[in-house]
């Protein structure tokens, strides 16, 4: 039995370094300062994706403006202020919503606010992003809330804590480790995103000046490329798939870094 | 126990309370039923509980002590499905009136409950936890002031003091028992409402918990429920015996465990049953 499970992981672990060996291999060519700095360029003249790590990084930082506070808030209702018919309705709702394919999530975004507007935005991009964040933050924010004890709860009630009190100053808490697990789930599930952002944030060749217009990311830029002709292209892909994977990475680390638990 | 022959009655040690300072009623429970969904946990109870005195609770297990203890702060209204009928007053004032603010009852009954419950955070911040509610007070020193007077109440002080910002789950069991009557004595209520407080306790930090409750009853009005017979005869005041949801006696401790006026209570404490 136990050799069996270590075959398996083993197996899992084995593939999960194969492929990042293998990104690592092909796009550490194509990689150099100028690379990470510089805007694309015509074929031959190199060119790089600076402003694709810009736009991702603000495509993020707006979709987790919106989807953690919007996700939490969801969250904490369906578990502390819930109960009834209502309640059942929602979670079921967002439950059918994590499983709605992204692309989904994109013509939405599209039929919505970039038709309305005429013209495609970071900030629809954000908002594609978010959509996506807000049933994963919601229901881990759930999950982890009702993981704390209900003595502590009566502990602050009993110490004349109103309830909104003792949500934010002792279950959160008590929680916030968890919570921020589901929020870095939901940062490196939409960071990897491409579909929802083809019809939304689009792309851009330049670095992005306003969240009211196109914006480029990582991931559409890697798209682009990675369906072009050109070998020069290719490696840059491969390449910006590269710089993705350890920006993902290193979200990741920071996470963990910022929520570690100081009380155990 | 079925053996016939009658058992020495147990020596135990009563404090003389000669005369029952006659003082104020406090807390005035009518008639009070109390149903877990269906099932009836209290059944008729009409108390009437001293001020400034330490009414013990005994009874064996199950037999609706902490509920009932629960029902004087209103704690049992988180526990969906609960329901009480009957009257509870404190001061006075029915607090199960409609428009009665919970969170202040809840400020002027403290509890301790019979799991210690700290919360995940430092020692400092638990027992400051209740100050920062109810803003006691917005100086820094004062509340470090509050925070170590309430932690030597408890008894808990010499082994804390060095390491305040630590976290409270790094405590032993006992200790996190102190830290919750230090919790609760922080924001100096009314009345201490403690379930088992020294169940977790050796018998030193007992007797400290036990002397607090003597110095404690100057200014406060407490129940403590104990499976402790000879805890109970040592700090209270007064008994109340329960017995599957009724309250079956309630006397002076001194009459109580010497001559009950019930046989029940007689049987119990002499470990006859339960
Ligand atoms: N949350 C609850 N839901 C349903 N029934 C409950 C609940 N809590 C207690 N009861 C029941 O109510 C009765 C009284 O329980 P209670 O906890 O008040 O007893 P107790 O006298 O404090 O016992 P112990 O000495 O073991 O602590 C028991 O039969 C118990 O099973
Ligand atoms: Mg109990």
């Amino acid at each position: 039995m136990t050799s069996l499970t270590a075959l398996c992981t083993l197996v899992a672990v084995g593939i999960l370094v194969l492929i990042l060996s293998y990104i690592a291999m092909r796009g550490v060519s194509a990689l150099n300062f100028r690379f990470l700095i510089d805007t694309p360029r015509p074929i031959g003249e190199g060119g790089g994706i600076g402003n694709a790590i810009v736009g991702s990084g603000m495509l993020l930082l707006l979709s987790c403006a919106v989807g953690i506070p919007v996700g939490i808030a969801c969250g904490i209702y369906l578990s502390e202020f819930g109960g009834g018919w209502f309640v059942s309705a929602v979670r079921f709702l967002i439950d059918r919503l994590t499983g709605i394919p992204s692309i989904v999530t994109g013509v939405f975004v599209y039929a919505v606010i970039v038709l309305r507007m005429k013209h495609f935005s970071a900030f629809a991009g954000g908002i594609a992003l978010a959509l996506i964040m807000i049933p994963i933050v919601a229901r881990t924010t759930e999950e982890m809330i009702k993981l704390v004890p209900h003595s502590l709860r009566e502990g602050a009630l009993a110490l004349g804590a109103p309830q909104w009190r003792v949500t934010i100053g002792v279950v959160l808490p008590a929680a916030a480790s968890g919570i921020a697990t589901g929020a870095m789930l939901a940062i490196a599930r939409v960071s990897g995103e491409t579909a929802p952002l083809l019809f939304t944030a689009f792309g851009s060749r330049f670095f992005p000046r306003n969240l009211n217009e196109p914006i480029a990311s990582l991931t559409v830029q890697i798209y682009n490329y990675a369906i072009s002709p050109y070998d020069e292209w290719h490696a840059q892909a491969w390449a910006a798939t590269l710089v993705l994977m350890a920006l993902i990475l290193s979200i990741n680390i920071l996470v963990r870094f910022l929520t570690r638990q100081k009380f155990r | 126990m079925s053996s016939s022959t009658s058992f020495a009655t147990p020596k135990f040690e009563v404090k003389s309370h000669a005369l029952l300072r006659s003082t104020a009623t406090k807390i005035a429970v009518e008639n009070l039923d109390f149903f877990y969904g269906k099932t009836q946990a209290l059944r008729d109870i009409s108390i009437e509980i001293p001020e400034r005195q330490v009414m013990a609770f005994i009874g064996p297990s199950g037999c609706g002590k902490t509920t009932f203890l629960r029902t004087l702060n209103r704690m049992n209204d988180v526990i969906p499905g609960t329901r009480v009928e009957g009257n509870v007053t404190i001061d006075g004032a029915d607090i199960y009136a409609t428009g009665a603010d919970v969170v202040e009852l809840r400020r002027k009954v403290g509890m301790v409950f019979q799991k210690s419950n700290p919360f995940p955070k430092s020692i400092f911040d638990n027992v400051a936890y209740g100050l920062k509610i109810n803003r006691v007070t917005s100086s820094r020193s004062e509340l470090e002031g509050r925070v170590e007077e309430a932690l030597k109440d408890a008894a808990l002080w010499s082994e804390v003091k060095d390491r305040l910002k630590t976290s409270a789950l790094g405590l032993s069991g006992g200790q996190q028992q102190r830290l919750c009557i230090a919790r609760a004595l922080a924001i100096r209520p009314e009345v201490i409402l403690m379930d088992e407080p020294a169940s977790a306790l050796d018998p030193i930090a007992t007797s400290k918990i036990e002397e607090l409750i003597f110095d404690l009853k100057k200014q406060y009005t407490i129940v403590i429920v104990t499976h402790n017979m000879q805890q109970a005869a040592r700090v209270s005041d007064l008994t109340a015996f329960f017995l599957l949801g009724k309250l079956i006696e309630v006397n002076s401790t001194e009459k109580m465990f010497t001559a009950p006026n019930q046989k029940l209570t007689e049987d119990y404490i002499t470990g006859r049953f339960g």
